[in-house]
This record gives C-alpha cells, sequence and structure tokens, in this order.
C-alpha cells in the first residue's frame, strides 16, 4: 500500500513537471476551463434574477450546490484522465500489454496517467461560487457539516472515477472510448448543479437508484444545511448517503477485473 | 477535385455558363465534404444521445422554474421548451471551433498549398465549413426533430415536445432566418479560422470561441432571460443569429416588422463578416509564416 501510494506519488510529480513544461499552454487551457464554467455561471445567475426561486431554494443555497459537484468533479476529472482515454490510447494501439506486463495495479498506473491540471480552473470556479454561496445564505458550519461534506466529495470523486473506470471497462470490448458515457459524468454534473427535488420523479430515481449522483451532492448537502429533505429521506441516513460513491466504484473494479480477463490484445 | 480545381479557368462567351464555371470548385467542394461528413454516422449518434439527455435536464429546469413563478417569465413555458429542443437540434451549427482540416494545415504548413490553388481561400474555406456544418447538423437535428416533434406528442407527452411553428407566416420567415444561421455560422468560423491562421494558434481561439458562442447565442439561457436594458444590445451582436433570433421567430416572440428587421440584421453580419474576414485573410495570407518542413 506505501509502495503503490509513492509510486503513485511519482506518477504525479512526473506528470506536473510534463505540465509545467509549457507553462502558455497550461495557463491558456486553465482559463479556458475557468471561462466556461464562470459563463455557466452567469446563465444561472440570469434564471434567478427572473425567477427568483427553483423548488423553494434561492440562488444562494443553489451556489453551495452547484459549488459542491464543482469542485468534486474537477477532483474526479482531474485525475482520471487515464480512464478516460484507455480506449484510443491503450487498447486500440495494443499498449495495454504493456500495463499488463508491469508487476504493479494496472488501475494505478492508469490512475497514474495524467494529473491535468488545467482542471484546477474549474476547481477555482467552483470553489468560488461555493465562496459566494456562503457569504449570501450566512450558512453557519459547524465542524461535523464540513466533515460531511469533505466525505460527500471523497465519495463523488469514487462515483466519477467509477463511471471512468466503467466506460473504460467497455472499450475492451468496443475498443474506441465510448463517449456516451459523457452524459452520466458531465450530464450528472450538470444535473447535480440544482437540488435534485426541483426535478420529475422519474429523473429523481436515476440520480438515486441507477447513477447515485444524488447521493454525493443532494443528500449531504441538506445533511451539511441541517436541513431535512422535502422528499422525506431519514435524516439519519443523509450524511452517509455519499457511500454509494464507494460503492458504486467497487462495482466498477468488480466489472474492470472481469474486462481485464477478456482483454484480447489487438496486437502490436 | 483535379478537374474542379481546372474549373475557373473555362472561358467562354456565354455569361451563364461562366458563372456555373466559376463557381465549380466551390460545389464541388461543398457536395464532397458534405457526403464526406455525413459518413460518421456514430458520431452522429453519440451527437444525438448526448444533446437529448442535455435537453431533458433543460426543460426540467425550466418546468421547475416557472412552477414557481411562470408571471415573471418572459416567454411562456411551451415556447421556452421549443426553445430547447431547437437548441438540440441545431447545436452543431454553433461555430466553437475552427475548421479542423484548416487547422490542421496551419499546424503542419500545408497551408501553403491553399495559395497555389486557382479559387478565391475565403470563397473556399468558406464553402468547407458551410458543407461541414450542414452535414453535422443534418442527421442529429433529423433524428432530434424526430424524437421531439413526433414521438413525444405520440407517447402522449406533447407539451414536452417541440411544437408547429407559430403560424405559417412564422414557418416561412424562420425558413428565412434559418438560411441566415446557416451563411452566419459558416462566416463566424471563417472568423476563428482566420484568427488561427494570422496567430498560428488553433489552441487560443477554439478555447475562447465556444464559452461566448454558447452565452451570446441563447444557447445557455434565451437571451430574453437577462435583464431587459441588456436586451437590445444582445438582440443587435452577431451571434444572436446563430439561435435566438430564428428560435424567437419560431414560436412567434418575434413576428412582423421585427422579425424582418432581425432577419435583415442576420444577413447584413453575414455580410460584415464576410467582407472584413475576406480582407483579414488576404492580410494573412500576404504575410503567412509557413510551419513545417
Amino acid at each position: 500500500m506505501t509502495n503503490a501510494l509513492a509510486l503513485y506519488g511519482r506518477y504525479v510529480a512526473a506528470s506536473v513537471r510534463a505540465q509545467m513544461a509549457y507553462p502558455a499552454s497550461l495557463a491558456m487551457t486553465t482559463a479556458g476551463s475557468l471561462l466556461g464554467t464562470v459563463i455557466e455561471f452567469i446563465g444561472i445567475w440570469a434564471l434567478f434574477q427572473r425567477f427568483g426561486q427553483i423548488g423553494g431554494w434561492r440562488v444562494g443555497e443553489v451556489a453551495l450546490f452547484y459549488g459542491l459537484i464543482s469542485v468534486t468533479f474537477s477532483i474526479a476529472d482531474m485525475t482520471t484522465r487515464g480512464f478516460d482515454v484507455f480506449g484510443s490510447v491503450f487498447v486500440r494501439t495494443g499498449a495495454f500489454d504493456r500495463l499488463l506486463l508491469r508487476p504493479r495495479s494496472p488501475a494505478l498506473q492508469l490512475m497514474g496517467y495524467e494529473l491535468r491540471l488545467s482542471r484546477l480552473g474549474r476547481l477555482a470556479q467552483g470553489a468560488a461560487v461555493f465562496a459566494i454561496g456562503l457569504a449570501i445564505t450566512h450558512e453557519h458550519w459547524s465542524v461535523g457539516a464540513v466533515a460531511i461534506l469533505a466525505f460527500a466529495m471523497a465519495g463523488g470523486a469514487a462515483l466519477f472515477a467509477g463511471l471512468l473506470i466503467l466506460q473504460a471497462t467497455l472499450a475492451f470490448w468496443t475498443v474506441e472510448s465510448l463517449e456516451a458515457v459523457n452524459i452520466l459524468t458531465y450530464g450528472g454534473q450538470t444535473a447535480a448543479q440544482y437540488p435534485l427535488n426541483v426535478y420529475a420523479g422519474w429523473f429523481r430515481n436515476v440520480l438515486i437508484w441507477i447513477v447515485p449522483i444524488g447521493c454525493i451532492s443532494y443528500l449531504p448537502m441538506l445533511a451539511a444545511m441541517g436541513r431535512a429533505d422535502p422528499l422525506g429521506t431519514p435524516s439519519w441516513l443523509l450524511p452517509l448517503a455519499p457511500a454509494a460513491g464507494f460503492a458504486f466504484l467497487g462495482v466498477a473494479l468488480f466489472t474492470w477485473r472481469f474486462g481485464i480477463r477478456h482483454y484480447a490484445s489487438s496486437g502490436a | 477535385m483535379s478537374e474542379a480545381m481546372r474549373g475557373p479557368r473555362t472561358r467562354s462567351g456565354d455569361g451563364g455558363v461562366a458563372v456555373r464555371a466559376a463557381l465549380r470548385p466551390y460545389l464541388a467542394v461543398i457536395a464532397g465534404r458534405f457526403q464526406l461528413t455525413l459518413q460518421y454516422r456514430t458520431a452522429a449518434f453519440a451527437g444525438f444521445i448526448t444533446q437529448l439527455w442535455f435537453g431533458v435536464i433543460k426543460v426540467l429546469i425550466f418546468a421547475a422554474f416557472y412552477a414557481g413563478g411562470a408571471a415573471r417569465a418572459p416567454m411562456t413555458l411551451g415556447n421556452a421548451i421549443d426553445y430547447v429542443w431547437l437548441g438540440q437540434a441545431l447545436l452543431a451549427f454553433l461555430p466553437w471551433n475552427a475548421d479542423p482540416d484548416v487547422a490542421e494545415m496551419v499546424r503542419t504548413g500545408a497551408v501553403a498549398y491553399e495559395r497555389l490553388r486557382p479559387v478565391d481561400t475565403y470563397a473556399w474555406w468558406y464553402a468547407r465549413a458551410l458543407a461541414w456544418s450542414v452535414g453535422r447538423v443534418a442527421p442529429r437535428a433529423a433524428l432530434m426533430v424526430a424524437f421531439a416533434a413526433v414521438a413525444l406528442p405520440l407517447v402522449g407527452l406533447g407539451k414536452w415536445g417541440l411544437g408547429p411553428p407559430a403560424s405559417p407566416v412564422a414557418a416561412g420567415l424562420f425558413a428565412l432566418s434559418f438560411v441566415g444561421l446557416v451563411l452566419l455560422s459558416a462566416a463566424i468560423t471563417l472568423v476563428i479560422n482566420i484568427v488561427m491562421t494570422s496567430t498560428l494558434d488553433e489552441r487560443g481561439p477554439n478555447l475562447l470561441a465556444a464559452p461566448f458562442v454558447n452565452l451570446l447565442s441563447g444557447l445557455i439561457v434565451p437571451l430574453a432571460f437577462f435583464p431587459d436594458w441588456l436586451r437590445p444590445w444582445l438582440r443587435a451582436q452577431p451571434i444572436a443569429g446563430l439561435a435566438d433570433i430564428p428560435f424567437s421567430i419560431y414560436f412567434g416572440a418575434l413576428s412582423g416588422l421585427s422579425a424582418a428587421g432581425a432577419i435583415g440584421l442576420q444577413f447584413c453580419w453575414v455580410a460584415v463578416l464576410v467582407v472584413v474576414g475576406r480582407w483579414r485573410l488576404e492580410a494573412a495570407m500576404a504575410r503567412l509564416q509557413i510551419q513545417g518542413g
């Protein structure tokens, strides 16, 4: 375990050094990722200017939901690049053979493929929106609430990583990376920018039971705010919900193992 | 293509034949690129699924906002839903990037060959951009309209789908404005191409274009939802013609003289962008640096 962590640390250091070698490119991609999300939030702001509230939530509260999922998603997006490009970079070319030959877990090696620093732009924007939300709502945060949010972020990063691992697993059969998984990662992220109770029932159920994005954003955020769920989820369950993200990752890793056993090299 | 390239050299006493001969290379590149783009069926289907999913999220969010305060909205929920589906169907018209083939030429230095062709480079690139966008949109739009305007009403969810245009006149005006949209989309792609050719950098223009195009076209939020004092400015800028103007005409928020004025503005912007673009492209080409070797 320590060995694995040390190895991951070296992967990260190498990736960071490689990106630092092109500072202008890094600055530009970071600015681009920041700009895109700032403009997205301008749209949300415009809707609140008109309507004032959505499903009983005001703009400051929605900013907290938005900030939480943005930060969570950026962390996942930064670290899981290897799984994202797995089909086109590793399966199609046969490069996965080399990973299998090394005496370390392939999942670890793919985690270490790249740490995308440009996603710090989105992360900074998410954190800024969260701070704005805090300033507007005057929420009072206890140590417990902060711990719940940290747990939610970890569970969320695990969930998104699980989705990317499922996408990579499918590449064992489809060879190319299936971009349709984007609708669950990017699409789920977009959906979770608003509290779940604003959506129609069938869509809420998808976001809790099938791809449990609600469990790592909406439910723990309610717990951190000290609110009851308008939909009636028992309040003792709210802070525990992010565990669903880790369960999802577990299932994804299980299918990943299954996929590896079925890997037939494309030859190179 | 080699036959097409000989086109403009054709001499003829007959004016009509001469014009046709002069247009031949451009028509050839339009036809060729359109057919090529249509071949990417998996990409088109994946694009349709993605746009469908995001369309559903947008519709649900609008429904939730309207449930709490429909009186304060600048349009009905039905109009907002039409706006969403039109936007999802025609999404690939939004000029987010430089033409990828031109970007490749600039990167490798092959752009120098563009100077050797006996065609007007601006018109040549414009024709390519036009065919590329229409070829990408056609299958996605057909699937999206089939879903939102046919399938949803058939299963009884018509109020969540794309309704018909407000009136026959609105349909006619929309068709006209749609032509403006297509021409404008290619003209803005050319602006990005030209910035890229002048700066020899594709990443910067590509990164900057998408967020601004999304916001100013009305794709993120229909322009009518922005504060009232901003609206005249938002409607007047060129990118409004990529979504907000044609969509508003479709469901009748813009009609009669104001619709005619908006369409006129669309075509004015096309003319301005083409004239300025052609001038700047000539300047960029005159002092072009060739990369690679």
